[in-house]
């Protein structure tokens, strides 16, 4: 999820907006993706910051159940009314489901993006592999910075 | 029957409209498919002494359609009507200030348009041989050699129908290219303050993209950019000055650290209003630039086009061109240096003889006959009437309204790099939607309302609710200042009591009011074979 923004790249426009949710339980990534463990899958989507900024989404392209995608691979794409950005696999693994309510109602992502906005759910090649990602606190800092 | 009562066959049913009855406020102009009445023409073709032969005759029935295709028929009066409503509600650059970001959308110079429509030039048919068109071959060549001047290259193709096809066009080059050394690659770098086009050209070149990052001074990330770079790498695509408005500061070191791996730099010529004249792309480094006519040498643009974009290259690449190309063959016009080695005679243009020629090992077409010949006429008398001094000029002002503009614009929203532009300013309107929950979008919207034509919004991508204004050199200084008086007027309006609630409605004072945008994305409404439904002729 690039989320219409350069990372890391000094950037000197404010990228803080007070009141984006970032529920503590879940993990994120800081292309503005959370993941949220459930059993032996993992269920994806994009955070409510990055729902606000890339404003009313219109159409997500989503992957086929059974694709195998690397960290950091494009799982799909994302579109609204400014932009088009791409969907990174948080973690490696297997798509074990997707979303397909968001084929006739996309703007469940803007309007639940941590509930029925969701993407897709994976099967985590690696067991651990959530390790890896940003806690609440740490994406709260990297919005806020 | 009375009249009256024949009235719904003849007219249509309730609701149809077709006619050029006048258009009130509130109504919205029908579709020629609506205004459709069978039998009604708007042309008639002259008497011609070919005979007439049978459709059976002469196209094989696999290619035959099995009925004509549902075009819609209406009158000359009818057609002229519709389209002189429509113009009367339409924003265009002959109107009022257009500072549509990125696109260029300059005054375009009406004495073009009158040599383009000089009768030897409009009147041609493109299939005429080279000995009947030695004035229009003459045009091309001469326009070829001032857009090499402009740019340092040494060869170019006038084919590509703009900027996008001269982007392809310069991809398809660039493997030919590789695939003469013996070597394949895959990739293409890019980076992420580029043009869309940019990545989408590569994709439908058969390459695949490679993102660099914006460096905080809001150039290349030159240390990214070294760690990308390999064998796999076919070239990089740049603009400069880039879509934040910045010139590139490292384009030396950027074009060396490219050619060390062999790959190639090609130039989105998108942003070359801005340097026009005062530095050359070929200077720089780069092996591949395209031009948009449409943009920098001021020919019509968008939906008012067609466009050009021609592609200019180096010595080494010329081979590759598409073709066939216009050439000098005998004689060399009496202006050009070294004209006293050519065998016509010096100074004496009857002796200049024209032709075509296809490049050894050239592409290929990448357009019909010759390009959009009438939109590469109206280029060169754009270069012609400047002067070289005058193109310079240009860019000069090109660059100075828009650091007028820049800083009128500093103390109402965030400006996100800190240093002159060239051509254009991206601002962030970040804050007001911090503060009132408006985003740039809606202050695009209520410029309308202003009467100026709407900035560029959220792009480059890189920026937080980026406005992006190009004033263009065409604009004087007092359009610059209702600019932004109109602006400071908006952002004030957001700190009022139900401020934000009116912008977030604007316009209101145009003929369409704010469309639902996400809506139209997300509704489409097919229609069968291009005709609605509202458009079928009262049948029985």
């Amino acid at each position: 999820m690039v989320g219409g923004r350069a990372r890391g790249t000094g950037v000197r426009v404010p990228l803080a907006f007070t009141g984006v949710q970032v529920p503590e339980e879940l993990h994120y990534t800081a292309e503005h993706e959370w993941v949220a463990p459930s059993g032996q899958t993992v269920r994806v989507g994009i955070t409510d910051y990055a729902q606000d900024a890339l404003g009313d989404v219109v159409y997500v392209d989503l992957p086929a159940v059974g694709v195998e995608v690397a960290a950091g691979g494009v799982l799909g794409e994302v579109e609204s009314t400014k932009s088009v950005s791409e969907i990174y696999a948080p973690v490696a693994g297997t798509v074990v489901a997707v979303n397909e309510a968001l084929s006739t109602a996309p703007e469940q992502v803007n309007g639940d993006p941590y509930g029925s906005g969701w993407l897709c759910e994976l099967a985590p090649a690696e067991p651990d592999a959530l390790q890896s990602l940003l806690d609440a606190a740490a994406y709260r800092r990297l919005v806020d910075s | 029957m009375s009249v009256r009562a024949a009235l719904p066959a003849v007219v249509g049913a309730p609701g149809g409209r077709a006619s050029s009855a006048p258009l009130l406020g509130g109504d919205t102009e029908p579709t020629l498919f609506e205004l459709s009445r069978p039998g009604r023409r708007a042309w008639q073709l002259p008497t011609t002494g070919v005979p007439a032969l049978a459709i059976e005759d002469l196209v094989p029935a696999p290619y035959r359609r099995d009925a004509p295709p549902p075009l819609a028929e209406v009158s000359e009066r009818d057609l002229v009507a519709h389209f002189t409503r429509l113009s009367h509600r339409q924003f265009s650059v002959d109107l009022g200030a257009y500072p549509l970001g990125s696109c260029t959308m300059k005054y375009n110079p009406k004495v073009c348009d009158a040599v383009a429509a000089l009768p030897g030039l409009a009147a041609v048919h493109p299939a005429a041989p080279a000995r009947l068109v030695q004035g229009w071959l003459a045009l091309l060549v001469e326009l070829e050699e001032t857009l090499c001047a402009v740019t340092g290259m040494a060869a170019a193709t006038l084919q590509p129908a703009a900027g996008a096809a001269g982007e392809l066009t310069g991809l398809l080059m660039m493997r030919a290219w590789h695939q003469a050394q013996g070597r394949q690659r895959r990739t293409v770098v890019i980076p992420d303050s580029a043009h869309g086009t940019n990545p989408a050209s590569v994709t439908l070149g058969g390459y695949e993209t490679v993102t660099v990052p914006t460096d905080p001074s809001g150039g290349v990330d030159l240390a990214a950019l070294r760690r990308v770079l390999d064998e796999d790498v076919a070239g990089i695509m740049l603009t400069n000055p880039n879509t934040l408005g910045l010139f590139e500061r490292d384009i030396e070191a950027v074009a060396g650290a490219v050619h060390d791996v062999g790959g190639l730099l090609y130039y989105d010529g998108a942003n070359l209003n801005a340097i026009m004249g005062v530095v050359r792309p070929g200077d720089m480094g780069f092996d591949i630039v395209h031009l948009n006519l449409h943009k920098t040498f001021a020919t019509p643009h968008g939906g008012g086009g067609p466009g050009a974009g021609p592609l200019a290259v180096t010595a080494g690449l010329a081979p590759f061109l598409p073709g066939p190309r216009p050439v000098r063959t005998a004689g060399s016009p009496g202006n050009a240096p070294g004209s006293a080695d050519s065998p016509g005679k010096a100074g004496d243009p009857g002796s200049v003889r024209y032709g075509w020629e296809q490049p050894e090992r050239s592409i290929g077409r990448v357009h019909s006959w010759h390009g959009n010949a009438l939109v590469l006429a109206r280029a060169l008398t754009y270069t012609l009437v400047h002067g070289a001094d005058g193109l310079r000029q240009v860019a000069q002002l090109a660059v100075l309204n828009a650091n007028w503009l820049r800083a009128r614009l500093a103390g109402l929203f965030d400006v996100p790099f800190d240093r002159p532009c060239m051509h254009e300013c991206v601002v962030s309107a970040a804050g007001l939607r911090r503060e009132h929950g408006l985003r740039a979008s809606d202050v695009a919207k209520a410029l309308l309302d202003e009467g100026f034509h709407a900035p560029t919004v959220a792009f480059p991508l890189i920026v937080d609710d980026a406005l992006m204004f190009e004033p263009t050199e065409t604009e004087s200084v007092q359009t610059l200042e209702a600019l932004a008086q109109a602006c400071e007027r908006i952002v004030a309006e957001a700190g009022t009591p139900g401020g934000p609630e009116r912008i977030g409605h604007a316009p209101v004072r145009t003929p369409v009011r704010r469309v639902d945008e996400a809506r139209a994305a997300r509704h489409l409404i097919p229609v069968a074979d291009g005709v609605s439904e509202t458009s079928s002729p009262p049948t029985g």
